[in-house]
């Protein structure tokens, strides 16, 4: 590691480099200065190849009064991508703060706009949570992609002063047995396995789905929880003038130049894989000593604002501490550390070198902020200071190639009103409803059951889960399989988490306005179902093409969906990610809403298991079964059939349903709770059996005489607001009367107990045969 | 009783041998990896994780850390003097362990080559080390095993040396999770001061954050790794 | 500006997974002819000043304390890159 970039900037930022380096004449001649852009206002410029379009540029022209540097436009184009800038989707988006309540910002310590929101969760702790995606580059370096995407989202959570404590991953892939799925989920898996790991981070959760759609545009993404004490709480501005700008962590490379504006703002070509850019390559090591570093830096309080450095790396760093400030900057960039000596300046500042963060200090913090990056083996440069200007001014060699104000490069982006239009074939797809598929007889309820447990959406995710350590930091106390993933935040008080992300996207296909509330519902029910008191949503929506006014259609109607149930179920959104453009040539992907739902326990001793260990326990079924089978797993694996509406959407009765929950939980009166969901209730009754092998008898009449439903549609309906408790027999009249006080249906089931799953009158399947059919598919599929 | 935790850039479950020294009584002492200075610890834990992020082989950089001269120096062959420091290396501490040539033998990647993560049923085979004095030998005990190279290797002479000496101290019961020879989980040295262990007991210490069964599948405490703390624990006492 | 070259590779009698791995990928992809294969490693060392017979003792030394883990790899060559 260089020492000199570490010591000569100490005291005096004008001092000539070290190593005398400046620029000869011919490359000072050849530097797109701003003094030269105000004198050649016709030269051409590749905006076009950056991805910007004529308006934009013409914009920019606007606001700088003049044409851009190539330094300016490579700045603008990376930041006012659809990655980065946000601008398809900002006008929806609004939404999230418009409908959040006083009373759901309670315990709202940061909301939407900071690199993650935090939430206060009592005891003077605070949690930090957020999605992020990153689709499109690992498709085409599956590993990497999935690595650089667990770095990413973990180094927005370390910049709010967090440690980050889990991770968690849904995943989305074409069908099982397609080639290109073997091609991009194992090394998908084992990239955020390697890099998680790597990290000391348990994975607690995530999904793996299958579907068509995501063929040419599998789904990675990755949701981080880190915790601090309120105090330690840090946000990425750049405040006080004369403060330092620092640059620490990795050296800078041409990793995933353009990778921001090119990849995430355009789809694959079908068939194709043509255009190659840059992927950004990981190193966790690297990133785990960042991590420690950094925790160093804020008990020290040696760091006045923090940003991490990712899409845009640079240009997204500078114009954001310097936009979220209050005045302006002034960088050197010829002092950021190369990797790569023949970088030009237009690279360096859209670089997206993985595992660097910087930091805005006061001058006399200085050598305790070098001397703990230089313990750590980290290299730390002093890149320029806060000024008083207003502008961002970054210098190449003392020469000025950038001059703009930062507010316009990242707040006040290009936004999009994009068209919408609901898509003609949406009612066709609606009229088509299951209720004209067959039914099975009650003879074929045991092979249906064998069918679906063993299909590739509902069997084991043991192949994938058990790449993932879930012990390191040993504060693990629930996860994959059971519902939600729950964390130990107070070692003495027993305070936790719990964190489950969710999201059906045949639903969102059928209906997006309702689809998104259902993935909403469903990840809110199962932080519930763990026993933790649902405070704060994170979102990942994923989508097609917004130049698509189907799929735009259907982006506002998730957004609006979410926002609504947001504030009905009194849990605000704390931030998330859009992620578009996921399409393979001209068809989208399902519009995937994933929401992810944090909730508190004061005492992660209650928490309950997804699967009952001893016999004798009551089931109970909570909540109502219709005639549901819109856009379900039976519909779909039984008859590839896709088509009706979705299951209805009550957030009152989830409301009611998850305070029995959280409270019978915390008072102990439960000793398993699982969701129902994708399969229904006979999913649920298999995978609770076999949790911990232990089986259970139940009928199906009294559910069905109550509900008028027969025994298929019991077991395999997808009806929301459902769970399924095991109840000591003895606590079953104080549980009963809870449910009546809070207006949960609650019906009687049976029994646990034996080594065969039974439901009278119907079938009895052992528990072997069970766990074989449910264990087979992955392992078969994948393993070669 | 003081046992030091030394962390090196990577180390990753060093806070949790940490807390495993305190639950089973023990004061845990943190030893940086660029200092000599052992500060009188009467035993040491090399733990789990990725030092020097594996670069270019587990445990090759970290053996070399200041911190490990000090330790190899006093955990060598023991004399009337020295009894030689206990040293418990676990996972990526049982690799700097053999780089450091304290223990015979090697870990290679796992031979169906994917990180595992799982809950491993080992047999308890020798309780003549500092580390396991306290089971009976042929407990059957379950401790999580995480690791992507894990694959005890060696030459015969070496292996049937060890079966011969009773150094193995813990075996792979049921399932083989990485094609160890011999289904070898952790070995010693000769006077069974220095132990090195793939599995991580310090995730087997504290009910509810451990494995949820034991080795027959009933229902556990997920505490039976404590027992390794608590041996080096009487040992020191009784020393 | 020298360069000195190191390959490694494990013992014959060690079990190789990746090597396996890789034998297993060239016959799917239609290399059925190639019946082993064996992972190594190479390294490049910079020496300033030329390769003589002092600087290639030296990186061998190199090779056996730290490029090399004795117990399971060979140093199979120690050579000048040019």
């Amino acid at each position: 590691m260089s020492s000199d970039s570490v010591n000569t900037y100490g005291e005096d930022f004008d001092a000539v480099l070290d190593d005398g380096s400046v620029l000869t004449v011919e490359q000072r001649a050849a530097l797109d200065t701003v003094e030269r852009a105000q004198s050649t206002k016709d030269t051409e410029q590749p905006w076009a190849a950056l991805g910007m379009k004529a308006d934009e540029y013409a914009e920019l022209h606007e606001i700088l009064g003049r044409r851009p540097t190539s330094s300016e436009l490579a700045m603008y184009s990376v930041m006012w991508s659809e990655h980065c800038s946000y601008k398809s989707s900002k006008v929806h988006l609004r939404q999230f703060g418009e409908k959040t309540t006083e009373a759901m910002r309670e315990h709202l310590l940061v909301g939407i706009g900071e690199n993650a929101g935090v939430v206060d969760i009592g005891q003077g702790w605070a949690v930090t949570f957020k999605i992020e995606s990153h689709n499109h580059p690992s498709y085409v370096e599956p590993y990497q992609g999935a690595a650089t995407g667990v770095g990413g989202i973990v180094r927005d959570i370390i910049s709010m002063g967090a440690r980050p404590v889990a991770v968690m991953d849904p995943l989305r892939f074409g069908a099982i047995d397609h080639p290109d799925t073997l091609r991009v989920l194992p090394g998908i898996v084992a990239g955020v396995g390697g890099y998680g790991n790597c990290l000391g981070l348990p994975n607690i959760g995530g999904e793996v789905v299958f579907d068509p759609c995501y063929q040419g545009n599998p789904l990675v993404n990755v949701l981080c929880v880190g915790t601090m004490k309120h105090q330690d709480i840090h946000l990425a501005n750049a405040t006080g003038a004369g403060n330092l700008v620092i640059l620490f962590g990795a050296r800078t490379g041409g990793d995933g130049i353009g990778g921001a504006s090119i990849l995430a703002s355009e789809t694959f070509a079908e068939g194709g894989q043509a255009k190659r850019p840059a992927v950004q390559v990981g190193d966790p090591f690297a990133e785990k000593v960042l991590i420690e570093c950094c925790l160093d830096l804020f008990q020290a309080k040696v760091v006045n604002g923090i940003q991490d450095l990712g899409a845009a790396g640079l240009s997204c760093a500078f114009s954001e501490l310097a936009s979220n400030g209050d005045g302006g900057m002034l960088v050197h960039l010829d002092r950021a550390p190369l990797r790569d000596p023949s970088l030009a300046p237009e690279e360096i500042l859209m670089s997206e070198s993985q595992e660097r963060m910087m930091a805005v200090v006061r001058p006399e913090d200085l050598p305790g902020f070098l001397a703990i990056t230089s313990r750590w083996d980290v290299e730390a440069t002093v890149m320029g200071e806060v000024t008083e200007t207003g502008r961002l001014v970054v210098l190449w060699h003392g020469e000025t190639i950038v001059d703009v104000p930062p507010r316009t490069v990242a707040h006040d982006g290009p936004v999009y009103n994009r068209p919408m239009a609901r898509p003609d074939s949406l009612d066709a797809l609606q009229a088509d409803s299951p209720a004209r598929l067959p039914r099975p007889a009650d003879a074929d309820l045991a092979g249906l059951v064998l069918r679906m447990i063993g299909s590739p959406n509902l069997s084991s995710r043991s192949w994938v889960t058990d790449q993932y350590d879930r012990y390191v930091q040993g504060n693990t106390t629930l996860a994959t399989p059971d519902d939600a993933g729950v964390i130990r935040v107070d070692e003495e008080s027993g305070l936790g988490v719990a964190i489950s992300t969710d999201c059906n996207a045949r639903f969102a296909a059928l209906d997006p306005y309702h689809g998104a509330q259902l993935a909403l519902a469903e990840s809110y029910r199962n932080v519930a179902v763990a026993g933790g008191r649902p405070l704060a949503v994170t979102d990942c929506l994923n989508f097609g093409s917004p130049e698509d006014p189907g799929v735009m259609w259907q982006f506002a109607e998730a957004v609006r969906g979410l926002a609504d149930g947001c504030q009905q179920l009194g849990v605000p959104v704390t931030g998330g990610n859009v992620s578009l453009y996921n399409q393979t040539g001209s068809t989208p992907i399902h519009p995937t809403p994933v929401v992810g739902v944090l909730g508190v326990l004061p005492d992660v001793a209650a928490r309950t298991p997804s699967g009952w260990r001893e016999a004798g326990a009551q089931l109970l079924l909570l909540g109502t079964t219709r005639a549901e089978f819109g856009g379900s797993e039976w519909a779909w694996v039984e008859h590839s059939h896709l088509g009706g509406l979705p299951p209805a959407v009550d957030l009152e009765a989830e409301r009611s349903l998850a305070d029995l929950l959280v409270t019978a939980g915390g008072d102990g009166l439960l000793i398993a709770a699982h969701d129902l969901s994708d399969g229904g209730l006979a999913q649920t009754l298999v995978e609770s059996s076999l949790r911990y092998g232990v089986g259970a008898t139940v009928s199906a009449d009294a559910a069905c005489t109550r509900d008028g439903v027969d025994a298929f549609t019991l077991l395999f309906a997808e009806s929301t607001a459902r769970v399924l408790v095991a109840v000591a027999a003895e606590s079953v009249p104080e549980f009963t009367e809870r449910c009546e006080r809070l207006s949960v249906p609650v019906v009687a089931l049976g029994t646990t107990g034996g080594d065969a799953l039974t439901v009278e009158d119907r079938f009895t399947l052992s528990l072997d045969q069970l766990r074989t059919t449910h264990t087979a598919a992955l392992p078969a599929a994948l393993t070669l | 009783m003081r046992i030091g935790v030394v962390t090196f850039p990577g180390s990753l479950d060093d806070r949790d041998a940490a807390r495993a020294i305190r639950l089973a009584g023990g004061t845990a002492v943190p030893l940086w990896h660029g200092d000599r200075e052992l500060h009188s610890v009467d035993a040491v834990v090399l733990p789990g994780g990725f030092a020097y992020g594996d670069y270019l082989r587990c445990g090759a950089i970290a053996r070399f850390a200041p911190v490990m001269d000090e330790i190899i120096r006093l955990a060598g062959p023991p004399t009337a003097a020295a009894p030689g420091l206990p040293v418990l290396g676990i996972c990526n501490g049982f690799q700097v362990l053999c780089e450091s040539h304290l223990l015979p033998g090697a870990l290679i990647r796992n031979d169906h080559r994917h990180f595992i993560c799982r809950d491993q049923v080992l047999r308890v085979e020798s309780t003549s080390t500092t580390w396991t004095s306290g089971y009976t030998a042929g407990d059957e005990i379950v401790i999580p095993l995480k690791n992507g190279e894990g694959g005890y290797v060696a030459d015969t002479a070496t292996l049937d040396q060890l079966e011969g000496e009773a150094r193995v101290v813990v075996r792979y019961l049921g399932f083989n999770p990485n094609g160890s020879y011999r289904d070898i989980a952790g070995v010693s040295n000769a006077s069974g001061s220095v132990v090195g262990l793939m599995p991580h007991p310090e995730h087997a210490v504290e009910t509810g954050y451990g494995p949820e069964s034991d080795s027959h599948g009933a229902l556990s405490g997920g505490t039976d790794g404590l027992r390794f703390f608590t041996s080096a624990l009487q040992g020191v006492l009784s020393a | 500006m020298g360069r000195v070259v190191i390959d490694v590779m494990p013992k014959p009698e060690i079990l190789d997974p990746q090597g396996k791995a890789v034998v297993g990928a060239l016959a799917r992809l239609g290399f059925k002819e190639f019946a082993g294969a064996r992972q190594g490693k190479r390294f490049e060392l910079e020496v300033d000043g030329e390769v003589d017979a002092a600087v290639l003792e030296r990186a061998a030394e190199a090779a056996r304390t730290l490029l090399s883990n004795p117990v399971i790899e060979d140093v199979v060559a120690v050579r000048s890159a040019d």
